[in-house]
């Protein structure tokens, strides 16, 4: 397996480390549109699931970015876009999934997002805080998205949280083909 | 009378976010390419609207799988493209997907479900490649493909908006026209790709 530095360009906002991470997640897409994802798959699954994600997913990312700063190493890029192509596609079929899997799901996001992040935020010199930034975004993410799906009632609102999954899995498609392919 | 400078301190920090736009100016200039590419071509245009009022003239669950469809394939289309398979024919294939998907809705054709969503992305594939083929140097690729997957789908939802009138049957007549119309566009697409 080649070891890989997250390709995302970390931006600094010049507003110091916590701001660096709250803006890292909302303008780097390889993680925005996962996590997204788990969000409207949560949202699908009931308040239940939707409350364990909401806390499951930043602490495992938490988790991630420690392990991240600390090891220096990141998954090939192409796992990423797995991410994309799984939960947007779990999103799209509107199967339910057992709980275990929910989490389990939301755990592996975490950790190899997280992780990704941890070694940027490192190499970055943001370190713990920028993390910190981070996942305090992604709480406040995934509990608007989660929130809205919950609520959602009419079976057309149904539908159109499947349609976005669609558009998740089709970017997840485009990247594969930008990491993978000779324009990337 | 409340004082107005938080609201316009807000909306400035809103309208110059300078600190993050500076660092991401060739990103954002790669998700404005993605959301013009697919609006820029009228052979694309029409396609999509088509797609769109096909859906909404079959009604559920064509209405959703058609645009679920579409962009899933045509982004498989494009990675086809990035990885460098060879697809023979994609200016025919975007042409005659004009003239045929209009023709349907000319025709008002209500084929199963799974033979419209395998018509749909037969063609989508085409138009994908076409969209992969074409980012400008430089540019995001992620954020190009964000912008022309939301600028498809936005075109989708337009023809299934357009679509809706399909419940009076003046609407349906004019559905019906404007399949002709897409056709005929389709059909026009179609010769100068095979002439040029």
């Amino acid at each position: 397996m080649i070891s890989l530095v997250f390709s995302a360009h970390l931006v600094t906002t010049g507003l110091g480390p916590l701001f660096d991470g709250i803006g890292h997640a909302v303008v780097t897409p390889q993680d925005l549109l996962p996590v997204i994802a788990i969000a409207l798959l949560a949202g699908l699954g009931g308040k239940a699931y939707a409350r364990k994600v909401l806390f499951i997913l930043p602490a495992a990312w938490l988790v991630g970015g420690l392990l991240g700063m600390t090891l220096m190493w990141s998954a090939p890029l192409g796992t990423t876009a797995l991410s994309f192509l799984i939960l947007g596609g779990l999103v799209v079929a509107d199967r339910p999934v057992s709980e275990k899997t929910g989490m389990a799901l939301a755990v592996a996001l975490g950790l190899l997002h997280g992780q990704m992040s941890g070694v940027e935020m490192q190499a970055a010199g943001i370190g713990l805080v920028g993390i910190l930034g981070t996942v305090g975004t992604l709480f406040a993410l995934v509990s608007l998205v989660t929130g809205l799906v919950v609520s959602l009632e009419r079976p057309w609102t149904r539908i159109a949280v499947r349609v976005a999954g669609s558009w998740i899995v089709a970017v997840g498609l485009l990247y594969l083909g930008w990491t993978f392919g000779t324009r990337g | 009378m409340q004082s107005i400078k938080p609201i316009v301190a807000t909306v400035a920090l809103l309208a110059f976010p300078s600190p993050l736009a500076a660092h991401e100016g060739g990103a954002a200039a790669g998700l404005l390419s993605g959301l013009l590419h697919p609006v820029s071509g009228l052979d694309h245009v029409l396609a999509m609207l088509a797609v769109g009022i096909w859906g909404a003239q079959m009604g559920p669950p064509a209405i959703w799988v058609l645009p679920v469809t579409f962009p899933m394939v045509m982004a498989f289309g494009g990675m086809l493209s990035l990885l460098g398979v060879p697809v023979p024919g994609v200016e025919i294939g975007i042409g005659l997907s004009a003239l045929l998907l209009g023709f349907m809705v000319a025709i008002e054709r209500r084929p199963a479900i799974e033979v419209a969503a395998v018509l749909v992305g037969f063609f989508a594939i085409f138009h994908g490649y076409a969209h992969g083929a074409e980012l400008p140097e430089g540019q995001s690729g992620i954020l190009y493909s964000i912008g022309f997957v939301v600028s498809t789908g936005t075109l989708h939802a337009s023809g299934i908006g357009v679509g809706l009138i399909h419940r009076w049957d003046r609407g349906k007549r004019a559905l019906r026209i404007a399949g002709a119309g897409i056709a005929a566009g389709g059909a026009w697409f179609t010769w100068l790709a095979v002439s040029g």
